[in-house]
């Protein structure tokens, strides 16, 4: 048996996992993130705080979220029971509500009166807002020009909140120039100003910060599992753009024996336009960490493609490498097409509308069903559901053709 | 290594602050560029910091993501960079150090980047995303090639923090003179003059003060307190906004010579 880190201990004292994560930034911007991780530490074990965090997560996100056995679903894949672990019903519709509430009342606890973010899809954006709406704080989100054609409702929304939208016109104008803008307009006030960023990349703390809150995922799932089956899934499947969904789900079963796949946005081909960055990246440093990412050989970031702007991202949490280097998650790959018909598939057979991220992770959930026996089980994490997806869903050019046999007949 | 160090005691002794300039590696083009660096050394530039581009650089402001985005446009890589330092060296003995962030570096390889760096005549780099806490991958194989790791100190840094960067120092500290990001605009000279005052007082090794440094005034104000001036966005803003690519060089000479002028006047 493959011996692994012991990865409850990681990341190191200095942000570490192995050999990425890490703290790359600017000197202006070092101050505040030891700061920070010297607060974050403290709030992981002060019991008032996450006492009212968790009522938060209770009475105000609605956790814990449903497991449920898509039985029609797997039936019509013919092979092992697919379960979901919704998180697309919790307030703001998906996952990323569990990580912004953690930050913005450390943020509110810090007396910081402001907070910025990062958006791609604007789940990250509005459940920002929201946490910032209720308690009463300043909220900006730097959001690419691209990401906001494609993402209008959840842009309407933010503005509802609150929030200020900053269109982000700069290189590809999607995710990866918006965290480049909000590095850059937290690196001048950063004095008074909270960047609550939404997945597990950036520099140390934050992918030990956003895994802590997000892992709540996790614990729920195997519990819930538990109670259901009397064991453990056989394998857990989540997409993964920057990862915080899918390390969400993963890290509470890490110890345990189950496997885990990832899987990232193969967008118009792995040859062609992609965002499958463990798969087709190289080790780098992108915004403050240490981790694979999509470049060229004189070591420009490339540009990413995915239907799904929340996986539109070149670089990938620094954990995430190193759980593909160690092996003990396999990776993989859905295409556009692929994920559209899981996105069309759910919807008719358990009328249950997915984010387009998500669909990438039941679209790889149902190949690995067809492949393993009826005794099997499989785990999905449906991070988010997809109302602010179907405009840009159904405006794909092949929208209409799609069909679900091209995932149950693949 | 010498270089900065000889060039530094030059200028106490002239009783004037050095003048740094940068300016992106290719930008707006290889040939232009390379009028316009020639141009800034003829007229009194004592250091010079070459730039090479980055897709993303969170650390600058949009006059040098621009400047980057030209000169990638233009097809300038790290080797191009040093190509056009090893012609400048040839030329010139003014002191080069090299503006990078680490990803360009980390994929042409640490080790072989200090080598190439040292054996195309650059005297130091200052990677502007490897704070003291991540310089552990490079700086053994920049020492081994006689460079010198240029480091940042900012508003924010406290005092403690500051005084463990100072003592590890060498060639000189880039002050970062206001909160924000390159070529930003309100610097308070008052601040950043009271703020070096501060670094010099512990530093062993010159005390240089850049961001938001735009006008001869400015320049003039900050002397008194800073061993060095950096100038670059005004320069590089200089290089956005010409149409006609064949004044540039002259243009940016001439500024450079206001630019020392002030260095020199009020000491």
């Amino acid at each position: 048996m493959t011996a692994y880190p012991d990865f409850s201990a990681l990341p190191d004292a200095k942000g570490h996992f192995g050999i990425f994560g890490g703290r790359y930034v600017g000197e202006t911007l070092m101050p505040a993130l030891l700061e920070l991780e010297k607060n974050f530490e403290s709030i992981r074990k002060d019991k008032d705080f996450q006492r009212e965090l968790l009522i938060l997560l209770q009475d105000y996100a609605g956790r814990p979220t449903a497991l449920y056995a898509a039985d029609r679903l797997s039936d019509m894949a013919g092979g092992a029971r697919i379960f979901l672990k919704r998180e697309d019903l919790t307030h703001t519709g998906a996952h990323k509500i569990n990580n912004t509430l953690g930050q913005v009342l450390l943020a509110h606890r810090m007396g910081k009166r402001r907070v910025i973010a990062e958006t791609g899809a604007g789940q990250h954006g509005v459940a920002t807002a929201t946490a910032a709406a209720r308690f009463g704080m300043a909220c900006t989100v730097f959001m690419g020009k691209e990401d906001i054609r494609r993402q209008a409702p959840n842009v309407a929304r933010m503005k509802l909140l609150g929030a200020d939208i900053i269109s982000v016109e700069e290189g590809t104008a999607t995710l990866k120039d918006a965290m480049n803008a909000a590095l850059r307009h937290w690196t001048a006030c950063v004095e008074d100003t909270f960047y609550v960023i939404g997945s597990v990349a950036g520099p140390h703390p934050y992918p030990l910060m956003v895994r802590e809150f997000q892992k709540v995922i996790g614990e729920e799932a195997k519990e819930q599992f538990l109670t259901r089956t009397g064991g453990m899934p056989d394998l857990l499947v989540a997409a993964v753009g920057g990862g915080s969904n899918a390390m969400g789900l993963f890290f509470p079963f890490l110890d345990t024996k189950v496997e885990m796949l990832g899987v990232e946005a193969a967008g118009e081909g792995l040859e062609g336009r992609h965002a499958a960055t463990l798969l087709k990246g190289s080790v780098g440093v992108l915004h403050g960490s240490k981790s694979y990412v999509l470049q060229s050989e004189d070591g420009q970031i490339l540009e990413a493609h995915s239907v799904s702007a929340g996986l539109d991202y070149p670089g990938v949490g620094p954990e995430h490498s190193l759980f593909k280097d160690c092996g003990r998650v396999q990776y993989t790959a859905i295409t556009d097409i692929q994920a559209l018909s899981a996105f069309k598939l759910l919807t008719l057979s358990e009328g249950i509308l997915p984010a387009l991220e998500s669909s990438h992770a039941l679209a790889a959930a149902i190949l690995e069903a067809k492949k393993r026996p009826k005794t099997q089980s499989i785990l999905v994490n449906l991070s988010g559901r997809g109302d602010k997806d179907m405009a840009n869903a159904t405006n794909h050019p092949e929208f209409a053709v799609i069909n679900a046999e091209l995932l149950l007949k693949a | 290594m010498n270089r900065i160090r000889n060039m530094f005691e030059q200028c106490r002794n002239r009783k004037e602050a050095a003048l740094i300039g940068f300016v992106s590696a290719g930008d707006p083009d290889m040939e232009t560029s390379r009028k316009i660096i020639f141009s800034m050394l003829d007229h009194g530039m004592d250091l010079l910091e070459i730039g090479i581009p980055f897709s993303d650089p969170t650390a600058d402001g949009p006059v040098i993501q621009l400047a980057s985005q030209r000169a990638l446009k233009a097809g300038v890589s790290l080797g191009t960079a040093l190509k056009m330092v090893k012609e400048i060296r040839e030329h010139y003995p003014t002191p080069i150090v090299l503006f990078s962030y680490l990803n360009p570096i980390l994929a042409h390889g640490p080790e072989k980047f200090c080598k190439d760096a040292a054996a195309a005549g650059a005297d130091g780099v200052l990677v502007v995303d490897m704070p003291l806490e991540e310089s552990g991958e490079l700086l053994p194989f920049l020492e081994a090639s006689g460079l010198v790791s240029i480091p940042l100190v900012a508003p924010t840094t406290p005092e403690d923090r500051m005084e463990i960067i100072c003592r590890n120092a060498k060639g000189f500290i880039y002050l970062v003179s206001m909160t924000g990001v390159t070529g930003s605009g309100g610097l308070h000279t008052d601040g950043a003059g009271a703020m070096a005052r501060k670094v010099r007082a512990v530093s062993p090794v010159p005390v240089a003060l850049g961001f938001g440094i735009s006008e001869a005034s400015q320049v003039a104000a900050l002397v008194p307190h800073a061993d060095g001036i950096v100038i670059g966005s005004a320069f590089v803003r200089v290089i956005g906004e010409t149409a006609d690519r064949e004044k540039i060089p002259a243009i940016l000479g001439k500024m450079t010579k206001e630019f020392k002028k002030a260095c020199t006047h009020s000491r």
